[in-house]
């Protein structure tokens, strides 16, 4: 069973259609890089994912919550759906170690010390156990987003969502970053990631999922799709970022 | 009879400052803690509060201090209840103070980035977590100075509390007047105490603000 699944979903901001009739799903351990133009829809398709955009029309079932339903506990599912921004959004006021064990002692109730290993454990996944006690600006901007995944995966999320996540950060620290995700990608993650990186969805996505004017316009094996887009759509969007 | 101001004088007026400072803070307690809530009320997304706490606070930003002494002072009476100078003059600073540093901490609780509302509803905190642990705490550091600034207002304004007979330093000033008739004397006095007060607290918000921009 699909772990993500989106059933005929549009969404609108006002008389404009951002998603027009979106059908995805998502199997456990899958990775869907998202990609397509600015404005296409691809971030607002995520940010629907996990509620934090309503939509107007269709069904999106997560981990077997849906999400679109008017009682639908959204607080609840957000616990199991990691999110990491393109700004990153860490708590500027909050140590790293209590941007990582917040989420755990508000609204899981972990007692201290186990927030505190659990902390620990994902940030030295992320490559940055001696910055526990920093501040996010002491951080360069790979720092803080690696920080910002931690903070998603102390929560234990069954899928991950990244809304362009390499794009705010100067060129040099992009690896550092997608290191990271590939990690994640090795543990077996759920993730869908709406990322202009094209050699990482070419590489680490199973599934690429093209976006244009609020559809999926073309969608299929990630190294497939991206080595023969079969729409003009997709061969002009591809060319205009390679080169 | 009419006698020479002197230091016993200086020290009536020192004494009568304590009502002065207790009226302030009582007031910025009492109106700090409705402020937190007609703040919230203002930017929760929930239209009929929203109008609720907007109506508040234009009704009694849109009203004189002074009338609002008055109303509480003699207000009361007419449906039978006794209200003392102390009681009426908390009452109406502390809905005054209330109004206004509502409006200012609105401004703060909404100057937090709306990422931060986001990230942390990503993470599952309910809104009310979020409002806690994440905006407020960042809009404190955003607030302290036009707090500060007007908890000053506030302190020179208790001395209309003088009108209703509630004897506080601006009061105490009138009757050491009524007795010694050395206007300047007094008053000058009077308002070296009241500087001297505004000043400090001034100072400290001041340091206090310095301070939290190097520790965030």
């Amino acid at each position: 069973m699909s772990l993500v699944n989106l059933e005929a979903v549009h969404k609108r901001f006002g008389e404009f259609e951002v998603l027009s009739n979106i059908n995805l799903s998502v199997s456990e351990g899958e990775i869907v890089a998202i990609i397509g133009r600015s404005g296409s829809g691809k971030s607002t398709l995520l940010r629907c994912i996990n509620g934090l955009e309503p939509v107007q029309q269709g069904r999106i079932t997560v981990d077997g919550t849906e999400v679109t339903a008017a009682n639908a506990d959204l607080n609840n599912l957000r616990q199991r759906v990691g999110m990491v921004f393109q700004s990153y959004n860490l708590f500027p006021h909050l140590s790293v170690e209590r941007n990582v064990t917040l989420a755990l002692k508000v609204v899981r109730k972990t007692p201290y010390a186990e927030a505190r290993d659990i902390a620990h454990e994902v940030i030295t996944k992320v490559g940055l156990a001696d910055k526990f006690g920093a501040y996010p600006d002491e951080l360069s901007g790979g720092q803080q987003q690696r920080v910002a995944i931690a903070r998603s995966l102390a929560m234990g999320p069954k899928v991950m969502l990244f809304d362009e996540i390499t794009s705010a950060l100067d060129p040099e620290l992009v690896g550092e970053v997608l290191r990271v995700l590939e990690a994640l990608a090795a543990d077996g993650m759920t993730m869908l990631l709406v990322t202009h990186e094209m050699k990482f969805a070419k590489t680490v996505g199973n599934r690429t999922v093209f976006m244009h004017e609020g559809r999926i316009h073309e969608e299929g094996d990630s190294r497939e799709t991206l080595e023969h887009p079969r729409t003009p759509e997709l061969t002009g969007f591809l060319d205009a970022v390679l080169h | 009879m009419i006698r020479e101001f002197g230091s016993e004088d200086i020290l009536f007026l020192l004494l009568a400052t304590r009502w002065t400072i207790l009226l302030t803070l009582a007031s910025a307690l009492i109106g700090g803690t409705i402020a937190l809530v007609v703040a919230v009320l203002r930017i929760v997304p929930l239209r009929p509060a929203n109008w609720l706490a907007i109506g508040y606070i234009n009704l009694v930003q849109g009203t004189p201090v002074l009338g609002q002494l008055f109303i509480f002072f003699f207000g009361f009476s007419v449906f039978g209840w006794s209200v003392g100078a102390w009681t009426a003059a908390v009452t109406a600073f502390s809905i005054y103070a209330s109004a206004y540093l509502a409006e200012i901490w609105r401004g703060g609780l909404q100057s937090v980035p709306k990422t931060q509302w986001e990230s942390s509803a990503a993470l599952g905190l309910t809104y009310l977590q979020r409002l806690r642990y994440i905006i407020v705490p960042q809009a404190v550091r955003i607030n302290i100075p036009p707090t500060v600034g007007f908890i000053v207002q506030l302190i020179k304004n208790t001395s209309l509390a003088s009108v209703i007979g509630f004897v506080e330093l601006s009061r105490a000033g009138q009757m050491l007047n009524n007795a010694t008739f050395a206007p300047m004397s007094i008053y000058l006095t009077v308002a070296a105490i009241y500087f001297v007060i505004c000043y400090s607290l001034s100072n400290v918000s001041q340091r206090l603000e310095r301070r939290i921009h190097v520790a965030r």
